[in-house]
């Protein structure tokens, strides 16, 4: 079967020839116009579209939106703030970053119905300190519409007030984990908050209710208040709704940015039609389906079970490619549709230099807090690198094996098993590769075979 | 603390975005360093006095974020991303292709002042692998010819302002 059409909805506008990212080009292309009505309509309203639409976060959980705004404590009397997650730092993520840059109207409109729904006054943009110039657009973007009285005092003429700043984070991945990422905003460390009781829909940023949610989410909002929870319901499949990004990287003929109905197009459809299938003389390996901590998927294995197919239980046999690529369909052959990166390995690839690739970075950037996390992550990368660059032993696997099982389920945060997932599933698909690396690093590489480690 | 008059007003400004004066911290920080290069003891204390707080809490923080620096680096900042999807598609060659140019090991200041190499972590902008960021500026696939072009024409905007 061909691959399905995209459908832009959220990246309509990315890398439209003549569209600049400046508030007029916005307002000719019917900016704001959503905002104008939905502040006329009443808030409980907006957060039930919400609902109905059944949008799910886009920044790696996948977390229903309507649900999460549901939690939020209206009772305390204390300010609700909002903070937009633009730290997109998951490896193989890039998605949030042609948003800021070239279409931030987009996200602001976005931002300010989310915020009028929840009765915010304050929101941040919390983007990642590698992205100044994203910040910079971001700031300017703001003063234009705050200029237009989209954004600031008495919005619109409404009464309702709301502001918005642009946060700039330095460097670390950790400021991704929303309760890091709001210590981070409070001038801190970003070491992540234990829940319970930090749940940030009680006890968020200065202990206020506070809702953290990912930029693209907030571009689905906006498209939800503009078209009505059930038309949005409509795109992609039941409980995977709307329309889903995939950024494409690694060793595909096209990488880049995808955008179609959820629950609507395969990995190989995906990897094949739309990316063009491997590089020259090359074949598929591996791929991660949803950033760098989700679990790899082997090319050749073979997944079945039972699934719910409308109201009917269904066998499934599915290869690799055969795989929906939507949040459950991934979740059931027991990896995720996390983050949208889509990392892509032929057969140049070694899989223990690939893990110890992932396992520096993981080593990198644990927040230190929990020692399962800080120290397993850290001997994961110290094995793994040891494997290739000095003396590689048969019983490595088992080795880093036993160290990543010891990390998940004993961490403060959900780093802990992302720092996991990839050790794991890498030696277990690849069991024979790290056993027999000792042997294999003698052979000669493949021509193509980049260093990456 | 020595810095340009624009610092010192953007400083006082951003303050008055948070209800809560810590929270500039990394706001100043970021500011400061753009002025004078890097973050010196100095700016630690005063940065600490101006949100009252204690310089350990400053400290802290510029210890805890990569981006921040405790020492001068070279005239341009070469950041190579050595993430997975970067180095699936030669990044580490990228980073050679820097360093020899320069004369010089990753993490330190080349021989000539002009530059400092660095690895860092996915840049996010993985589908235009192997990507670098010259200062505030991103460059996308950055192969070996290209790290070479980039490296001249810093080379040669060196030789104009001798
Ligand atoms: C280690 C870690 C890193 C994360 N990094 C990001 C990130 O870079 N961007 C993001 O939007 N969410 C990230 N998240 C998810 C956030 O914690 C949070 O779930 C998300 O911002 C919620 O927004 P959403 O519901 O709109 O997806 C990360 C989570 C963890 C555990
Ligand atoms: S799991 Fe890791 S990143 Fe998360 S709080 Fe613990 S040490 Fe920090
Ligand atoms: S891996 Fe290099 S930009 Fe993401």
């Amino acid at each position: 079967m061909p691959a399905p059409e995209q459908r832009r909805i959220i990246f309509q506008h990315i890398d439209e020839p003549g569209y600049t990212n400046d508030i007029d080009c916005y307002l000719r292309n019917g900016g704001y116009e959503v905002l104008k009505k939905a502040v006329g309509r009443k808030p409980e309203e907006l957060i039930d579209e919400v609902k109905k639409s059944g949008l799910r976060g886009r920044g790696g959980a996948g977390f229903p939106c309507g649900v999460k705004w549901g939690l939020v404590d209206r009772k305390s009397g204390k300010p609700i703030y909002l903070i937009v997650n633009a730290d997109e730092s998951e490896p193989g993520t890039f998605k949030d970053r042609y948003i800021m840059h070239q279409d931030p109207h987009q996200l602001i409109e976005g931002t300010i119905i989310s915020c009028f729904a929840n009765n915010v006054k304050q929101a941040y943009i919390y983007i990642r300190g590698e992205m100044p110039e994203g910040a910079r657009i971001l700031e300017k973007a703001i003063a234009e519409a705050r200029a237009k009285n989209f954004v600031g005092p008495n919005i619109l003429g409404t009464g309702y007030s709301c502001e918005i700043y642009v946060h700039r984070g330095a460097g670390a991945y950790i400021c991704g984990e929303e309760t890091g990422l709001i210590e981070s905003l409070e001038g801190k460390r970003a070491n992540p908050r234990i829940k319970p009781p930090y749940f940030p829909a009680v006890l968020g940023l200065y202990q206020c209710p506070t809702i953290v949610n990912n930029v693209e989410t907030l571009c689905h909002v906006k498209y939800i208040a503009e078209h009505g929870g059930e038309a949005y319901a409509k795109i992609g499949t039941p409980n995977n709704t709307g329309t889903r990004i995939f950024c494409v990287s690694g060793h595909v003929q096209r990488p880049g940015y995808y955008e179609f109905p959820a629950g609507t197009i395969t990995m190989g459809q995906l990897l094949n039609d739309v990316c063009g299938g491997p590089l020259p003389g090359r074949t598929f390996k591996a791929v991660i389906p949803g950033g760098s901590s989700a679990k790899i998927l082997r090319f050749g294995e073979r997944f079945k079970g039972k699934r719910k197919v409308g109201t009917e239980m269904v066998d499934y046999d599915w290869g690799v490619e055969d795989v929906p690529m939507d949040f459950d369909s991934l979740g059931m052959i027991g990896t995720m549709g996390g983050s949208g990166g889509v990392i892509v390995m032929d057969d140049t690839v070694n899989m223990v230099e690939a893990l110890a690739n992932i396992n520096a970075f993981y080593s990198h950037e644990s927040c230190g807090q929990c020692t399962p996390c800080r120290e397993g992550s850290l001997w994961m990368k110290k094995i793994s690198s040891r494997m290739v660059h000095g003396d590689a032993r048969p019983q490595d696997g088992a080795l880093l094996k036993s160290v990543a099982d010891q990390i998940p389920g004993r961490t403060i945060c959900a780093f802990g098993e992302a720092c996991s997932w990839p050790t794991q599933s890498f030696i277990a698909k690849f069991t024979d590769e790290f056993n027999n690396y000792h042997e294999a690093k003698k052979q000669p590489k493949p021509a193509a075979a980049n260093v990456l480690v | 603390m020595n810095l340009k008059p624009e610092t010192y007003q953007r400083i006082d400004e951003v303050i008055t975005h948070y209800p809560v004066k810590r929270s500039a911290t990394l706001p100043l920080l970021h500011l400061i360093q753009e002025d004078v290069g890097h973050i010196s003891e100095e700016a630690i204390t005063w940065i600490a006095q101006k949100l009252e707080l204690q310089p350990i809490n400053v400290l802290e923080v510029v210890t805890f974020y990569p981006m921040f620096r405790r020492a001068p680096i070279g005239r341009r900042h070469i950041k190579v991303c050595r993430t997975l999807s970067c180095a699936l598609s030669g990044g580490y060659k990228t980073c050679d292709t820097f360093e020899k140019e320069f004369c010089t090991h990753r993490g330190e200041i080349s021989p000539d002042g002009e530059v400092t190499v660095e690895f860092v972590e996915c840049l996010a902008s993985c589908g235009t692998a192997p990507v670098v960021m010259i200062d505030e500026i991103l460059h996308e696939k950055v192969d070996v010819t290209k790290a070479k072009q980039l490296s001249a024409q810093i080379k040669a905007e060196a030789a104009a302002r001798k």
